[in-house]
């Protein structure tokens, strides 16, 4: 019994310290970050294209 | 285009050419605002001021998207959105002191007087972004590269590949904004003229 609780405190700790020194299945860090670039550049794409929306609407006002 | 590899950064350093850019397109285009303005104060022709204003609502525009680029960049870099950085308490200040021209303008009911005031609001405003970003973070310690005793990007670009996409994304972009610029332009004088009718 005494074993067993050694052991799995054992695993425990193992799989703590791995857990502290594994590199997390995060996809913005995956692949050398490049999904941070395409975040940036959705940003930019989103931001250009809410610009776009709100000037077409003072256009059809204008058409109006 | 290969780039320099390097830890942490790793291939966000391709954000250089989408993030760097929107802060030289929105320099650009708060330039134009200050030389609008000053053309104001020499003609007074409304027009100036109006082409003034249309400069630095799409220069803050483009400074929001920079903001928000880097904010995301950070993140994944730095650690945290938002770092007491003095490049980054900067842009903040100067995007501040530019959403206070827009106030100050509508404040004024006075045509005339308006666009006098707001003209040489937007003197000191534009003095103070150069101040802002462009002198204080280079005279203490930055996390941006090329401030504060820390190497520029082109200390790593060694084979100059960065530099062929940087340049034409920097001229590419300041013609977007541009563009953007003068379209809003001619929406605003169009709702004018409708006015007057």
């Amino acid at each position: 019994m005494k074993l067993l609780i050694t052991l799995l405190f054992s695993l425990f700790c193992s799989t703590l310290t791995i857990a502290q020194n594994v590199e997390m299945a995060d996809v913005m860090r995956s692949n050398g970050k490049i999904y941070v670039v395409v975040a940036v550049i959705a940003t930019i794409f989103v931001g250009l294209m809410i610009f776009l929306i709100r000037m077409d609407k003072k256009v059809q006002k204008l058409e109006e | 285009m290969p780039v320099p590899k390097l830890n942490i950064l790793n291939e966000t350093i391709r954000n250089l050419y989408f993030h760097v850019t929107m802060w030289f397109s929105m320099i650009f285009l708060m330039l134009m605002s200050l030389i609008q303005s000053i053309r104001y104060l020499s003609s007074f022709d409304k027009l100036r001021d109006l082409k003034a204003e249309t400069l630095a609502s799409t220069g803050i525009f483009i400074a929001t998207l920079g903001l928000t680029t880097g904010m995301i960049w950070a993140q994944f870099t730095w650690g945290t959105f938002w770092v007491n950085d003095p490049k980054l308490n900067g842009a903040a200040v100067t995007m501040l002191i530019y959403l206070a021209y827009f106030i100050l303008r509508n404040s004024i009911e006075n045509e005339d007087s308006r666009a006098r005031v707001s003209a040489i609001y937007n003197i000191l405003a534009f003095v103070m972004m150069i101040v802002f970003i462009g002198i204080l973070p280079r005279m203490t310690d930055s996390l941006h590269p090329g401030n504060g005793g820390n190497p520029g990007f082109g200390n790593y670009d060694l084979d100059s590949n960065m530099r062929m996409v940087f340049y034409p994304a920097v001229i590419g972009w300041i013609l977007i904004g541009s563009w953007i610029a003068q379209l809003s332009y001619r929406i605003k004088v169009l709702e004018i003229n409708k006015e007057n009718k």
